[in-house]
């Protein structure tokens, strides 16, 4: 059946979208601008390859588990440079984010051409991880693997831990009004949008390494094909409601999927994708100012 | 190079509609406007004319609709129905630049100056053509002689006292030739002297033909210096009339639809045996069922009062001296950017308390029942907890902040400012609040501007000022002495 297939490819594809756009909705609700989601997917992901790499033969099948949280702290480490900088020296993290993204990628380029390059030393990636390290396959014959199932239990938690717990009202508290928070609610601004940075992080490194255990099984130079940043726009999309990143993440995969066989089949380029996506998102972006409901740090309520 | 005049740096831009009628003309007429905000009737067919050569207080409640009136006037909101004439010409304005254009001009009660420009550039901002200092300076300089507004055209505006930065906006309306100012709540950043200077300098406007528009709650400044008065009260126009026909008592009546109770002042007794909080150095103590007020100059209290109330470091860190647990209610100054976060609903507002400390899952059920408990008992008008902070008036807001500050039943209440910007009434059910607050056995610090409120509402004061904290009694005089570091033989400022 090709038509599962192509929807499974979908599927796939919208995985690492809905996680990585995840982290990108908690972060600006909670007032911080993290552009990083891309440096922090590939950080993560080198982290679950090389994890599933060294330790897969020791573990058996709890590689897997471990693997995944590597990918988590991984992606939660490389976030707290730019963290650090901001609470020390009050550096941009649009800046510091976006310049760790650069620094991520060529990493990555250099570790797949040094020290984890498969023992042939002919290609640029790295040995394939074992059966034992990859995420289950649900759909027999599809690449569709147990990792979306964990993005729609992600993206169900942080939907409910915004809507009722007091860490989740925190979190919006201080992206509405640091000031308000702080002075009326005595929150800790300074450390809970640490903590923000560093959960946003986490998940955009699980995300990369769900990539790996679910699809790639390998990491090389092109494993993202930007995810991290077409996680802004469908954070951005989703009005920043995680339940919302379901239906744009999926919506995202649908558009890119599509793309590339509108070219394979009809010859149009596949960067007009691209450019549907961005009007997408400026169009998100004014209708949501223009529902009177602004996302506070990008958009107001519109005022005629 | 030959600069003809309109290549120029040029602020005048007048140009007027012709006369419908030829009565002898106001100089601005509004005509039956109304305005609704949604459901809500912000005016009703209200009709007003403002005199050439006059001074036009506009007196009201908060939430009366003055400010909504006068942003029709100066083209900033659209009005639903009815005419705008100027000088008896019909006039279309769909923007303010069409009403500076009718040589109409106002200052809001919000600033809007730049204060990293000098206030020649903030002069010039609206201008057309070139930009020469020499030109602005010159105007400014001609403004000062004719009307008496002097102001340095190079100072910059971020150096400048409140009340310089009001002359400037002033001066900015005057260089665009306005011939009528509307001036928003002009007196509430000003002192006693700078009060009566700033209505000199609008006699003298007044007395060249000039029109002022006084938007303002301040009876008495309204009193001391209109020549006409109208009165808005929900939204409809229920006094008009020469100043000369007005007396305080039937504008109060006006203003309030009916006469204010008038309150006697009871003391509290502080129970001494029960201290609350104590910070410093140099200690300041509060007790059980007092009221500690707190005078000092302009800023100086804020540390004080935040240390009070456990908010001494901004933005991070742990609450200040005092003990641990202590329940404190904080009432800030400033209520949108401190005290509520506008876009979230009232029960969202109500969560805001204490959610440093909150834990788990939060019962929503539980403080929406909290929030409209608050919203009764404490008058608060607003469509019900699902209301957002924003679309509540300012004197509901407060009300609001207060409640839920007092809802946990505090130890320690901590105000700034309570009542600025408040009218009569509404700044009354603050002041009985807060006394029954006090009855009930809470220790209340608050910080005030106005004196007369700090002497009638304090058991005790603390004056803060040069570097000194000095207790006082609740006495004008001797606050003031303190305030200003007089001494004298009997009364050594120690």
């Amino acid at each position: 059946m090709p038509d599962l297939s192509l929807l499974a490819d979908a599927l796939v594809r919208a995985t690492p979208l809905i996680i990585a756009g995840l982290a990108v909705a908690f972060a600006f609700r909670g007032g911080v601008f993290n552009i990083g989601a891309e440096g922090q997917l590939l950080v993560g992901a080198t982290a679950g390859a090389a994890v599933s790499l060294w330790a897969g033969p020791a573990l058996g099948r709890s590689v897997l588990i471990v693997a995944l949280l590597s990918a988590a702290l991984a992606g939660a480490a490389w976030a707290a440079v730019a963290a650090e900088l901001r609470k020390r020296f009050g550096v941009l993290e649009i800046i510091s984010t976006i310049m760790l993204n650069f620094i991520a990628l060529h990493l990555v380029s250099f570790l797949v051409r040094g020290p984890l390059q498969e023992p042939t030393r002919i290609y640029p990636q790295t040995q394939s991880i074992a059966d034992s390290a990859r995420l289950p396959i649900i759909l027999p014959n599809t690449r569709f693997h147990f990792g979306f199932i964990i993005a729609i239990v992600l993206a169900c938690f942080f939907g409910w831990l915004f809507k009722t717990t007091a860490i989740g009202f925190r979190v919006r508290a201080i992206g509405a009004a640091p000031k308000a928070a702080w002075i009326a609610g005595k929150v800790d601004v300074k450390r809970t949008s640490y903590i923000v940075f560093l959960v946003s992080g986490a998940l955009a490194g699980l995300a990369g390494g769900i990539e790996v255990s679910g699809v790639t099984y390998a990491l090389y130079e092109n494993l993202s094909p930007g995810y991290g940043y077409t996680a802004i726009a469908v954070a951005l999309i989703a009005g920043l409601n995680p339940i919302g990143v379901i239906a744009s993440g999926i919506f995202f995969a649908f558009l890119e999927t599509g793309a590339l066989a509108l070219q394979r089949d009809f010859a149009i380029p596949s960067s007009a994708a691209s450019v549907v996506e961005a009007v997408f998102v400026l169009a998100a972006l004014a209708i949501s100012s223009l529902r009177g409901r602004g996302i506070p740090g990008l958009t107001r309520p519109a005022t005629r | 190079m030959d600069d003809g005049p309109s290549a120029n740096w040029s602020l005048t831009q007048a140009s007027i509609g012709q006369p419908v009628s030829d009565s002898p003309a106001n100089a601005l007429e509004l005509r039956g406007i109304t305005k609704n905000f949604g459901a809500v009737t912000a005016l009703d067919d209200v009709s007003l004319s403002i005199k050439p050569g006059s001074i036009h207080a506009l007196l009201g409640e908060n939430g009366a609709g003055k400010t909504t009136l006068m942003r029709i006037a100066f083209g900033m909101v659209k009005a639903d129905s009815g005419q705008i004439l100027r000088d008896g010409g019909l006039l279309e304005l769909r923007s303010p630049a069409d009403a500076i254009a009718a040589r109409i001009g106002m200052v809001h009660q919000q600033f809007s100056l730049i204060p990293a420009m000098t206030v020649a550039e903030n002069v010039a901002l609206g201008g057309k053509g070139l930009y020469n200092v020499n030109d602005v300076a010159a105007r400014i300089s001609e403004i000062a002689s004719t009307t008496g507004l002097t102001i340095d055209s190079r100072a910059r505006v971020a150096n400048l006292t409140s009340a310089e930065r009001q002359k400037v906006e002033i001066v900015r309306t005057l260089a665009h030739d306005a011939r009528i100012l509307i001036l928003d709540e002009p007196t509430a950043v000003l002192a006693e002297k700078d009060i009566g200077e700033l209505f000199e300098q609008l006699r003298v406007f007044a007395s060249a033909g000039g029109s002022v528009v006084l938007i303002t709650h301040k009876l008495q400044n309204a009193l001391d210096h209109a020549d006409e008065v109208s009165v808005l009260r929900h939204g409809k126009l229920v006094l008009n009339a020469p100043m000369d026909a007005a007396s305080k008592d039937s504008l109060t009546a006006a203003m309030l639809g009916s006469a204010p109770q008038e309150q006697g002042i009871t003391r509290g007794t502080a129970i001494r045996s029960r201290l609350v909080a104590r910070v410093g150095p140099p200690f300041v103590e509060v007790f059980a069922g007092e009221i500690l007020g707190v005078a000092a100059l302009e800023g100086a209290a804020g540390p004080l009062l935040r240390s009070f109330a456990g908010r001494a470091q901004t933005g991070s860190g742990k609450p200040g001296s005092g003990k641990t647990g202590l329940r404190v209610g904080f009432v800030p100054e400033n209520r949108q950017e401190e005290a509520l976060i506008p876009d979230l609903s009232l029960t969202e507002n109500l969560a805001l308390k204490n959610a440093g400390e909150r834990r788990g899952i939060i019962d929503w059920k539980q403080l929406r029942d909290n929030t409209s408990t608050v919203i009764r008992e404490f008058d608060v008008r607003a469509s019900g907890p699902d209301a957002t902070a924003r679309s509540l008036s300012g004197g509901n807001q407060q009300r609001f902040v207060l409640g839920r500050e007092l809802s946990d039943k505090p130890e320690l209440l901590v105000l700034e400012n309570p009542t600025q910007g408040l009218d009569v009434n509404a700044a009354s059910v603050v002041h009985q609040r807060m006394k029954a607050a006090r009855d009930s056995g809470t220790a209340i610090v608050f910080y005030s501007t106005d004196l007369d409120e700090l002497v009638d509402l304090a058991d005790r004061v603390v004056v803060v000022g040069g570097g000194r904290i000095s207790d006082s009694p609740p006495d004008k005089s001797e606050i003031g002495r303190l305030l200003l570091g007089i001494e004298t033989a009997e009364h050594p400022v120690a």
